[in-house]
C-alpha cells in the first residue's frame, strides 16, 4: 500500500522541487481582500475538475470498469445550466436540473455494462460520441454566455480559498467518508479483485456497478458546473474535453490498476495533483505550454514501467 | 446446432438445401457486415429518396474522396481491433504526420523523401507502443494514449502555427482528379485508400500473418500453443496501424493542403466507431477490413445527409454516429449470446 | 514387446515450496492406449507437461524415440511428434476448421496462403479420423465435441507418433465418446500412442490397454488394464491414509426434519437428475471420484449452476434457486472447492473476507458495525484457530489451511442452516484438517444440516452420518452411516459390470 504511492509522492515532490528551483517565490501564498493567492492555489483550483472526475473513475476502475463518457457528461452538465439560466431560470435549479441528467446517463452506463454485461470501454464509448451532440443539441450548437454571479461562484467563487477547491476536496472527503462508512469500499474492492467469489459469497455485483457510473457521472456533472461556471459560459464543444483522459491517467498514477481491484484515494489525489503541476511547471519554466503533453506522455509511461514489473513478476510466480 | 455431423455416413453438402436452409446457413459472423452494408443502403436511399441528386455517382464519389483518409485509419484499426487490442493515437498520429509533412515541406526537403519520413515516424511510433505493450504487459489503452498525448505534443514542438503546404508536387497529387466512366471523378488520394484497402485484405486473408492476427483475436493462448508467431503479431499490428495512421495522415495533408497540430482532434474514436459498426468485435477476433471501410462510409452518408438536410444541425450526426454504435454492440451480443 | 516410444525415468518437478512429483517412471508404447490415473494432485498434468517442455526437470530423463530429449514447450514437442489435446479446446474457435488444423503450416502458393488447397489437405486429415464435416466452416458453429475432434485432427495432422488426451472427454456425452473412441482406435492401429488422461472408470476399461496410476506426484504402478480389477484401481488411486481423527464422537440422537429436498434435480452435461434429502443436524458425505459429478450437485444446490431440471425444497416449499443469493436468502451457504478463483478476494484483509457473505446479505447501504465485525473476527479467529491472529493481513499471504478457515469462518457468521463445503481439507496442513473435520462434526451436533464433499474416502466415512456416493455423473448410491465401510463405498465407487467390455476391446 505504502510502496504503491512512493512513486507517485516523489514524482509529485520532484516536480515541487524543480518549481522551486526555478521560480523561489513558488510556495509563496498572499491573501488579498480575503482571498488566498498564489501558484499552489492556482494548481489546486485548476486541478479541481480533473481531482473530481478522477474520484469517480477510481471507483469505476476499481470494479474493473472504465468510463469514457465522463467529459461529455460533464459539457452536458454545463449546457443544461447554462441554457436554463439563459432562459432565465434559476441557477440552483439549473444546477439541479444539470445533475439530475446527468445521474441518468450514469444509469444509462451502469445498465449497458451491468445488465446488458457489454464491455466498459465499448458502453461509455456511446455516451462518449453521442454525448457532446447532446450538449450541443441542448445549446443549439451556441457558446451559452450567462450572467449569474451566483453560477459564477461555483468555478470562480473564493470563501478565503476557491470555491472549486473547496467543492472538490469536500467530495474527496465524501467519498472517503462514504466508502469507509458504509460498505461500498469493500464491495467494490471485493467484485473488483475477485467477481467469481463476490458471486458466491452473495455480493450484487450489479447494484454496486450501477453505483459507481452513477457516482462517476454525479463527479463529471460537478466537474463540469465548475469549469462552465469559471467562464460563465457553456461550451458544448469544448468543456471537458478529453478530461477523461487526464482523470484516468490520474487514477493510473495514483497507483490503481486499470485491472480492478484495490483503490487508492489518496492516489488518484496525488495523480491528479502530479498532472496539473506538470502543466503548471512546464508553464513556469518556460517551454511553451503545447509541449506539456509530451510530458505527460513521458510521465504516463514512466509511472507504468515502474508498476509493470511487478505484474509481470505476479503471473509467473503462479506455476500453472 | 448441427448434431448430424457425428454419424459417419457423409452427407451430401450444399446440393439438396432449401433457400430458407441456405440463409439460416449464413455464418454469423457475417451478419454484422451484412448488417453494415444494410444500413449504408439504407441511409443512402433514404438520402435519395429525400433529394434530388443524391443518388449520383459523384455524391458516393465524393463519399470516398472526403473520408480516404478515414479508411486508411479505419484499416489500421481492424488491425488492431482484430487481435483485441485498440490504438488510441490514431489522430495525434495523423497531426503529427501533416505536421512533420508541411514543415519538411516547407524547408526544401524533396517530396519523396517526406513522405518516407513520414512513414517512417508512424511505424517507428507504432513499433514503440507495440513493444511497450507487449514486453511489460501494459494495457494498449494506456500505452496508446501515453502515444496520443506524445504525438499531439510533438505536434506543437514542431510548430504552434498551422503550416500551409505549398510544394508543387503535393499540390499536384491533390488538386489531380481522375476521370472515371460517366463523368464520376475521383482523386489521387481515394486510389491510395483502396490500394491500402486490397493490400489489407491480402494481408488478413492470405497471409500467415493476417490469419495469426484472426488467431490471436480468438485466443491468444490456443495461438500460442498452435506454435504460431503472436509476439510478431501483437506488436506487428501496432506498427501496421501507426503505418496507416502516417500514410492517412498524408492523405490529410493532402486534403487539407496545411500540417496543423490541431488537425484531426478526435479522429481516432471516428475510426473506432467505424470499425465497430463495421461489425467488428471489440474484444478481437470477428471483423472484416471491408466492413470497416463501410462502417467509414455510413459514417459519412450520414454526414452528407446532414449537410443536404440543412435545417438538421451537425450534432445530430454524433447523436446519430452513437446510436448507431449502441446498435451494433446490442446485435453483437445477441450473436454472442446465441452461439 | 517393442521398444517404448516414450521412456520416463525417475522424473521429479518441483514448484516453489511443493514437490509435484517425485521419481515418476513412465512408458509409453507405440500401438497402445495408456490411461494416466489419479485423484487432484496427484500430478497427472504435471508429468504431462514434464513431458512436453512445459515444466522444467529437478531430476530425472526423458527418452522419446530412443534418443534423450527436452524440449523447450509444447510447440517443440508438437514439431517432434507429440501431440496434445486438452480439456479445453485451445483451438481458434472464429476461424474455420481448416485453418485450425492447418494454421502455422497452411499450404503456400507464390507466398499467399492457398485456400483451396488448404481446404483439401483438411478434409484429408478429417477423413482420416473419419469426421465428415466442411473444412471451410467456421469452428465455433460447431459442437464442443466435434471442436474437440478437429483439435485432434490437428494434432495427428503433423506426423505424430504420441498423442496425449488430456482429460478430452469430460464434456462430451455417450454417443460423442463413442465416436471419441473409434478415432483413438483409428490412431491406434496406426501405430501412435495414445496416453489418455479421464476420470471415468467405464471408459479406462473401454478403451486403453494399460494404466498407469500416480498419487501425490508418485509413482503407484503400472499395469495391464485386462489383469488389473476396478477396485484395486480406485484403491491405488485414492490410497488408504490413515485417518487424522481416531475417531469422532457419533451423536446418536436422531437427526432432525428435512431441511432441504432435491427432487430430480439435474443439468445436462453436469449432473444427471438425482433425488437427495438433507435433514438439521446431519452430515451429508459426497464420495466419488474427481468429475464424477460430487462438485455438480453442490453447485446445484447452491444456485451456482442453474439446474435445467427438478425442484429444491426448502422446508417442504419449493424455492426457486436463480443464483447464490437466493440460496444464501434460504439459509445455504457454499464453500467452493476452488478456493483460490472462487473462494478468497486475495488482495483483501482477514477481516473484510471474513465478514463478505454477511456483508454482502445488508447491502452496501448498511455496513456491518465495526464492533461485530471486530468481535466476529475475534472470536472466529479463536475458535478456528486462524494464524496469523491479525484481522488486517491479507488473505492472499495466508497458508491454504488459513484460507480455508477464513472462508468457513466467512459462512459461519452467516449462521447458515445447510453448509455445503467442496473439499474443504484439500490441500491443507494435518493440523489444520482436524480442527476442521472437529468443527463440520460439532456444526451438526448444534443442528446445522452440512454437506461434506472430500476425495478421501475415510475422511467422507468418519465424519459423515449419510454418504451419497457419485459415479460418471450419477448418483448410484445412498449409504446409511454408521454401517458403512470405506470398502464398500470403494466399490460402489468403482462399479461393475464393464469387465467384460474391458476384455472385448
Amino acid at each position: 500500500m505504502k510502496n504503491r504511492l512512493l512513486w507517485p509522492v516523489l514524482a509529485l515532490v520532484a516536480l515541487l522541487v524543480l518549481n522551486v528551483v526555478v521560480t523561489p517565490s513558488f510556495f509563496s501564498l498572499r491573501l488579498q481582500d480575503g482571498h488566498l493567492y498564489g501558484s499552489l492555489i492556482d494548481i489546486l483550483r485548476n486541478g479541481a475538475p480533473t481531482l473530481l472526475i478522477a474520484l469517480g473513475m477510481t471507483l469505476v476502475i476499481a470494479t474493473r470498469g472504465i468510463d469514457l463518457s465522463v467529459g461529455a457528461v460533464a459539457a452536458i452538465a454545463g449546457a443544461v445550466t447554462c441554457t436554463y439560466i439563459a432562459s432565465g431560470g434559476d441557477p440552483w435549479i439549473g444546477m439541479g436540473l444539470a445533475l439530475l441528467l446527468c445521474a441518468a446517463l450514469g444509469l444509462w452506463n451502469g445498465f449497458l455494462v451491468s445488465v446488458l454485461g457489454i464491455q466498459p470501454i465499448i458502453a461509455t464509448l456511446v455516451l462518449m460520441t453521442a454525448g457532446r451532440g447532446i450538449a450541443m443539441l441542448i445549446t443549439e450548437g451556441q457558446i451559452v454566455t450567462v450572467d449569474s454571479p451566483t453560477y459564477r461562484e461555483v468555478g470562480a467563487g473564493f470563501l478565503v480559498l476557491p470555491i472549486a477547491i473547496l467543492i472538490s476536496l469536500a467530495v474527496l472527503g465524501l467519498v472517503a467518508l462514504v466508502t469507509r462508512k458504509t460498505a461500498l469500499g469493500l464491495l467494490i474492492e471485493s467484485v473488483g479483485v475477485n467477481p467469481a467469489a463476490s458471486r458466491l459469497a452473495g455480493v450484487k455485483a450489479r447494484t454496486i456497478i450501477w453505483t459507481v457510473y452513477v457516482f462517476a457521472a454525479l463527479c463529471a456533472a460537478v466537474a463540469g458546473l465548475m469549469i462552465s461556471s469559471n467562464v460563465s459560459a457553456a461550451d458544448a464543444n469544448n468543456a471537458g474535453l478529453w478530461i477523461e483522459m487526464d482523470a484516468i491517467l490520474a487514477v493510473v498514477i495514483g497507483g490503481t490498476s486499470l485491472a480492478g481491484g484495490k483503490y487508492s484515494l489518496t492516489g488518484t489525489l496525488l495523480g491528479a495533483l502530479i498532472i496539473q503541476t506538470l502543466t503548471t511547471t512546464v508553464y513556469t519554466i518556460g517551454i511553451a505550454p503545447e509541449i506539456t503533453l509530451v510530458f505527460k506522455a513521458v510521465v504516463v509511461i514512466a509511472v507504468c514501467l515502474m508498476q509493470a514489473p511487478i505484474r509481470i513478476r505476479v503471473r509467473q510466480g503462479v506455476p500453472a | 446446432m448441427s448434431n448430424s455431423v457425428m454419424s459417419p455416413p457423409a452427407k451430401p453438402s450444399g446440393s439438396s438445401r432449401g433457400l430458407g436452409q441456405v440463409v439460416s446457413k449464413v455464418p454469423s459472423r457475417f451478419l454484422p457486415v451484412i448488417a453494415t452494408f444494410v444500413v449504408f443502403v439504407a441511409t443512402f436511399g433514404v438520402g435519395s429518396a429525400r433529394y434530388e441528386g443524391f443518388a449520383s455517382g459523384q455524391v458516393m464519389a465524393n463519399l470516398f474522396i472526403d473520408n480516404a483518409f478515414l479508411i486508411v485509419l479505419a484499416v489500421g484499426m481492424t488491425f488492431v481491433i482484430l487481435t483485441g487490442g485498440i490504438d488510441l493515437s490514431v489522430g495525434s498520429v495523423v497531426a503529427l504526420s501533416t505536421m512533420i509533412a508541411a514543415s519538411a515541406l516547407q524547408a526544401g526537403w524533396p517530396a519523396w523523401l517526406v513522405v518516407i519520413t513520414v512513414l517512417a515516424a508512424g511505424s517507428g511510433l507504432g513499433l514503440a507502443m507495440g513493444w511497450v505493450i507487449h514486453r511489460f504487459g501494459v494495457q494498449p489503452f494506456i500505452v496508446t494514449l501515453a502515444g496520443m498525448f506524445l504525438a499531439r505534443g510533438l505536434c506543437f514542438v514542431i510548430s504552434v502555427e498551422s503550416v500551409s503546404i505549398k510544394n508543387p508536387t503535393f499540390r499536384d497529387v491533390a488538386t489531380g482528379t481522375i476521370e472515371l466512366p460517366g463523368g464520376v471523378t475521383i482523386t489521387y488520394p481515394v486510389v491510395i485508400a483502396l490500394v491500402a484497402v486490397i493490400a489489407a485484405v491480402y494481408v488478413l486473408h492470405l497471409t500467415r500473418f493476417g490469419r495469426t492476427v484472426y488467431a490471436v483475436g480468438g485466443s491468444e493462448s490456443s495461438a500460442r500453443l498452435m506454435g504460431l508467431a503472436t509476439t510478431r503479431v501483437k506488436i506487428g499490428v501496432y506498427v501496421i496501424s501507426g503505418f496507416c495512421s502516417s500514410l492517412g495522415g498524408l492523405l490529410f495533408s493532402l486534403y487539407m493542403l496545411s500540417g496543423y497540430s490541431l488537425h484531426a482532434v478526435g479522429m481516432e474514436l471516428d475510426a473506432i466507431a467505424a470499425v465497430v459498426v463495421g461489425g467488428s468485435l471489440l474484444s478481437g477476433g470477428v471483423g472484416f477490413v471491408i466492413g470497416s471501410v463501410v462502417g467509414v462510409l455510413v459514417l459519412g452518408t450520414i454526414q452528407t445527409l446532414i449537410s443536404f438536410e440543412g435545417t438538421l444541425s451537425s450534432w445530430w450526426t454524433k447523436i446519430v454516429i452513437g446510436a448507431l454504435l449502441l446498435a451494433f454492440i446490442a446485435l453483437q451480443r445477441i450473436i454472442v449470446r446465441r452461439t | 514387446m517393442t521398444e517404448p516410444v516414450v521412456d520416463m525415468r525417475g522424473i521429479s518437478v518441483e514448484f516453489p515450496g511443493v514437490k509435484a512429483l517425485q521419481e515418476v517412471d513412465f512408458r509409453l508404447f507405440p500401438g497402445e492406449v495408456h490411461a494416466l490415473m489419479g485423484e487432484n494432485g496427484a500430478g497427472k498434468s504435471t508429468l504431462i507437461k514434464a513431458l512436453t517442455g512445459v515444466h522444467p526437470l529437478a531430476a530425472g530423463e526423458v527418452r522419446y524415440a530412443g534418443g534423450s530429449v527436452s524440449f523447450g514447450g509444447p510447440a517443440e514437442a508438437q514439431a517432434a511428434g507429440i501431440s496434445t489435446v486438452y480439456q479445453e479446446v485451445n483451438l481458434c474457435s472464429n476461424l474455420t476448421v481448416a485453418e485450425n488444423i492447418l494454421l502455422g503450416r497452411e499450404p503456400r502458393k507464390f507466398g499467399r496462403i492457398d485456400g483451396k488447397t488448404m481446404r483439401a489437405r483438411a478434409a484429408e486429415m478429417l477423413a482420416r479420423i473419419g469426421l465428415h464435416i466442411d473444412p471451410g466452416s467456421v469452428l465455433e458453429s460447431h459442437p464442443i465435441a466435434v471442436q474437440q475432434l478437429v483439435a485432434i485432427a490437428r494434432a495427428v495432422a503433423v506426423d505424430a507418433r504420441v498423442l496425449v488426451l488430456d482429460e478430452p472427454t469430460s464434456s462430451l456425452d455417450v454417443d460423442e465418446v463413442a465416436e471419441l473412441f473409434r478415432i483413438i482406435r483409428v490412431l491406434r492401429d496406426e501405430g501412435v500412442a495414445v496416453l489418455f488422461v479421464t476420470h471415468f472408470l467405464e471408459q479406462v476399461y473401454e478403451i486403453s490397454d494399460r494404466i498407469t496410476v500416480l498419487r501425490n506426484g508418485r509413482l503407484v504402478g503400472e499395469h495391464a488394464t485386462a489383469t488389473f480389477s476396478r477396485i484395486d484401481l480406485v484403491s491405488a488411486m485414492l490410497g488408504r491414509e490413515m485417518g487424522v481423527l481416531e475417531e469422532i464422537e457419533r451423536r446418536t440422537g436422531t437427526p432432525g426434519d428435512p431441511l432441504l429436498v432435491a427432487e430430480g434435480l439435474g443439468r445436462k452435461g453436469s449432473v444427471a437428475p438425482f433425488d437427495l434429502e438433507i435433514r438439521s443436524g446431519e452430515v451429508v458425505g459426497l464420495a466419488g471420484l474427481l468429475g464424477s459429478g460430487r462438485t455438480e450437485v453442490a453447485r446445484l444446490l447452491f444456485g451456482a449452476d442453474k439446474a435445467d431440471s427438478g425442484r429444491v425444497l426448502v422446508d417442504g416449499k419449493p424455492v426457486h434457486l436463480r443464483g447464490p443469493r437466493s440460496a444464501i436468502e434460504v439459509g445455504i451457504a457454499f464453500s467452493s472447492e476452488d478456493r483460490k478463483a472462487e473462494g478468497v478476494v486475495a488482495d483483501l484483509s482477514v477481516r473484510d473476507n471474513l465478514i463478505l457473505a454477511m456483508q454482502a446479505a445488508r447491502g452496501w447501504l448498511r455496513p456491518v458495525p465495526r464492533k461485530l465485525a471486530d468481535e466476529l473476527v475475534a472470536k472466529y479467529m479463536e475458535m478456528l484457530d486462524i494464524r496469523p491472529a491479525n484481522p488486517d493481513a491479507v488473505v492472499g499471504t495466508l497458508s491454504g489451511g488459513n484460507q480455508q478457515k477464513v472462508l468457513l469462518a466467512r459462512w459461519l457468521v452467516t449462521e447458515p442452516r445447510l453448509l455445503i463445503l467442496d473439499e474443504p481439507t484439500r490441500g491443507i496442513d494435518v493440523g489444520a484438517k482436524a480442527q476442521i473435520q472437529k468443527l463440520v462434526a460439532d456444526l451438526a451436533a448444534e443442528g446445522m444440516a452440512v454437506v461434506f464433499i472430500s476425495a478421501e474416502l475415510e475422511e467422507v466415512v468418519r465424519i459423515a452420518d449419510r454418504v451419497v456416493v457419485m459415479r460418471d455423473r450419477q448418483k448410484v448410491a445412498e449409504l446409511d452411516g454408521g454401517a458403512v465401510g470405506v470398502d464398500d463405498v470403494m466399490a460402489l465407487i468403482a462399479g461393475g459390470g464393464g469387465v467384460e467390455k474391458a476384455v472385448a476391446s
